[in-house]
């Protein structure tokens, strides 16, 4: 551990949605890579403003079901009709018509954790240490402030430039956050 | 120079249509609160000091909590004589109160789930309450089959583990498929609700002042920084998990009505159930939320947040729902005449005029004549006469179970085989425990939790639009 502490980020506070999406359309265009916007709710917009592409948990999502569908399917098909064969009322061994509702639900059941764990992991959550949790003033990115956070390993990152940036889109507070 | 010029003879060539008059929406949260206020306000309920309503409320329904487990102790040590029912009601209250859960639950997801996609915006301040009383009802509802099977420690055997005896469990069954239905309907319930937490427990974790706060909130905040990068990723997933419950919380109560209408009895054998399960389920869950909210919103004080036209729009869905299952409940009827078989049409006239009409009756009160004074909108604004209406839903709901359970099977297709049931202590103690759990968990929860999705709320305020001139747009700049 070394005793100077290398700079993490700058953070900039903003007092509305719409400045912070003026800032961020700013901050792309400037060039930069290693951003991020923190707001205390999703802002309309702000996805193209920041230049997101489409989210990618649907992916997640459709081999969760589709792994659900065929556990339930070959499931039944093992049990009812391969490992313990006993005919009921008369009905088949196995069809896929009766297995249906079993199968179904445990399609939405392994959707709903593809859904879930897919988005902790292209999110990086549970996230156990995050020098932005050092600001002070950070704290009401879940209440009522907007933040742009550049980070100092961004390639165009410089401590005043970048600064100078944060100050002209009009934030009103600007802090390095050590890591 | 066009204003000066303009008289009632002249017809300018290019004549600008004066803007439509915008249609004022009644605003979701009133008096203009701001960001910071719903924020101290949801979060306020959980942070200040128990008050003493809330241990008012807590001990009874710990100590009616308690007496139900007892009374499942009781059931499981001397067997299922306790209980009333026996040949030819083999099934009562176990599956009459099992069914009254699982419906009140259905609310719930459609509430979060339906009215998402939908895209009604009015369910931000009634959804996380109304996703918690689902879960809480699930539990109890997941109670009742477990322990109606007698011999409780082999309820495991209702689940695909290879056992002693070699043998699986048998698929053809809608019982099977019930244990199924319910446990992905519980599990999926609850993780929507902390998909949706997620966001508010980092809230709290912000506001936390004590150690042992931080950790617990932090800890299932997953260190959420309200990145946009993460929200992207956020609502795409809370939009993909209301599409998957969407589906859900239709098959649940279908299945559920399956193990009716799969059967060959009398009063069961309709291939209406599925839908008209799935309307009394809404029904019934609406009257819980109506039930659970109008006094929470008068103790929290929370009158700006789930406003009158809330309550007006949750009894509208009520009153539909309600129309939808007397609907049912003629149209039952009508088939059981027109489809030519006696003994449908014996198990009909039984259930209206036989010995359970009481029980029939109360039924077609409560849950069809009761909603539909909500056709006023005087009634629907007043939360004391809804609140009133809610409890007769809830009653009627429970009832139409017992009718459609005991009055199909008290009465076999030989007169030798004829019963009435009349239910033990047990039974009663049991059903009135379970709402002491359902209460005692619903109580820990708004101890606890933010009983509103605060950042759910915060977004669907003119503050938060990049366009309005509250999110600080300006003029014409967009």
């Amino acid at each position: 551990m070394s005793d100077t502490p290398k700079p993490y980020a700058l953070l900039a506070e903003f007092e509305t949605p719409a400045d912070v999406m003026q800032a961020a359309r700013a901050v792309r265009i400037a060039g930069f890579r290693r951003w991020d916007v923190h707001t205390p709710f999703p802002i309309h917009g702000m996805d193209g403003a920041m230049g997101i592409k489409n989210s990618k948990v649907g992916y997640f999502s459709f081999v969760g079901g589709v792994i659900g569908l065929t556990i339930g399917m070959s499931m039944i098909w093992f049990m009812n009709k391969y490992d313990y064969p006993i005919i009921v009322g008369g009905k088949p061994l196995f069809s896929p018509l009766f297995a249906f509702p079993v199968s179904y639900e445990l399609t939405i059941l392994l959707a709903s954790f593809g859904t879930l764990l897919g988005m902790c992991f292209l999110n990086r959550l549970p996230k156990l240490y995050n020098p932005i949790f050092k600001s002070q003033r950070f704290a009401r990115a879940s209440d009522d402030r907007f933040f742009v956070v550049i980070e100092a390993s961004d390639p165009k990152f410089s401590a005043t430039e970048t600064r100078k940036l944060l100050e002209n889109l009009g934030s009103k507070s600007i802090e390095l956050v050590e890591d | 120079m066009a204003a000066t010029t303009r008289s009632h003879h002249e017809t300018p060539t290019l004549t600008v249509a004066p803007a439509p008059k915008e249609l004022e929406r009644e605003p979701l949260v009133l008096n203009n609160r701001s960001l910071s206020w719903i924020t101290a306000t949801i979060a306020g309920i959980v942070e200040g000091k128990t008050p003493k309503w809330w241990w008012a409320f807590f001990i009874p329904s710990a100590l009616v909590m308690s007496m139900c487990f007892g009374m499942i102790a009781y059931l499981i040590s001397a067997g299922i004589g306790v209980w009333g029912l026996n040949q030819p009601v083999g099934w009562a209250w176990d599956i009459t109160n099992f069914v009254f859960w699982i419906g009140i639950g259905h609310a719930g997801t459609l509430i979060s789930a339906v009215l998402f996609l939908l895209r009604q915006k009015w369910r931000t301040s009634i959804n996380r309450a109304a996703e918690a009383m689902t879960l809480f009802a699930v539990a109890c509802a997941g109670i009742f089959p477990l322990i109606h099977v007698g011999r409780i420690w082999f309820a495991w055997w209702l689940f695909p583990i290879p056992n002693a005896n070699n043998i699986w469990p048998q698929f053809r069954s809608p019982l099977l498929w019930d244990v199924f239905a319910v446990s992905t309907y519980g599990t999926v319930s609850l993780l929507f609700w902390y998909t949706g937490l997620v966001p508010d427990l980092a809230t709290m974790r912000d506001r936390a002042k004590t150690k042992i706060r931080k950790f617990a909130y932090g800890f299932f905040a997953l260190g959420w920084t309200g990145s946009n990068r993460h929200w992207s990723n956020y609502e795409k997933a809370y939009l993909l998990l209301a599409g998957i419950s969407t589906p859900l919380v239709l098959s649940v109560h279908s299945i559920v009505s399956f193990d009716f209408a799969v059967s060959v009895v009398p009063g069961w054998h309709t291939t209406i159930f599925p839908p008209y399960f799935v309307a009394g389920a809404i029904f019934s869950g609406f009257g819980m939320v109506l039930t659970l909210m109008i006094p929470l919103r008068t103790v929290c004080k929370l009158h700006d947040l789930i406003t009158i036209r809330h309550i007006d729009l949750m009894c509208k869905v009520t009153m539909a729902t309600g129309s939808i299952v007397g609907y049912a409940y003629a149209m039952e009827f009508f088939i059981a005449w027109y489809g030519g078989n006696p003994y449908e049409l014996y198990a009909f006239k039984n259930r209206a005029f036989g010995p359970y009409w009481w029980a029939y009756w109360s039924m077609v009160s409560c849950n069809v004549i009761c909603p539909q004074l909500f056709w006023f909108k005087a009634i629907r604004q007043n939360v004391v006469i809804v609140f009133i209406i809610s409890i007769f839903v809830n009653i009627g709901m429970w009832f139409e179970r017992f009718v459609i359970i005991v009055t199909s099977l008290h009465r076999d297709y030989l007169p030798s085989s004829w019963g009435y049931f009349s239910p033990t202590p047990v039974d009663i103690l049991t059903f009135v425990g379970s709402f002491g759990l359902f209460l005692t968990l619903f109580l820990l929860f708004m101890r606890f939790l933010p009983m509103i999705a605060i950042s759910e709320v915060k977004g669907v305020t003119p503050q938060a639009d990049p366009h309005h001139p509250l999110g600080g747009a300006k003029e014409g700049h967009h």
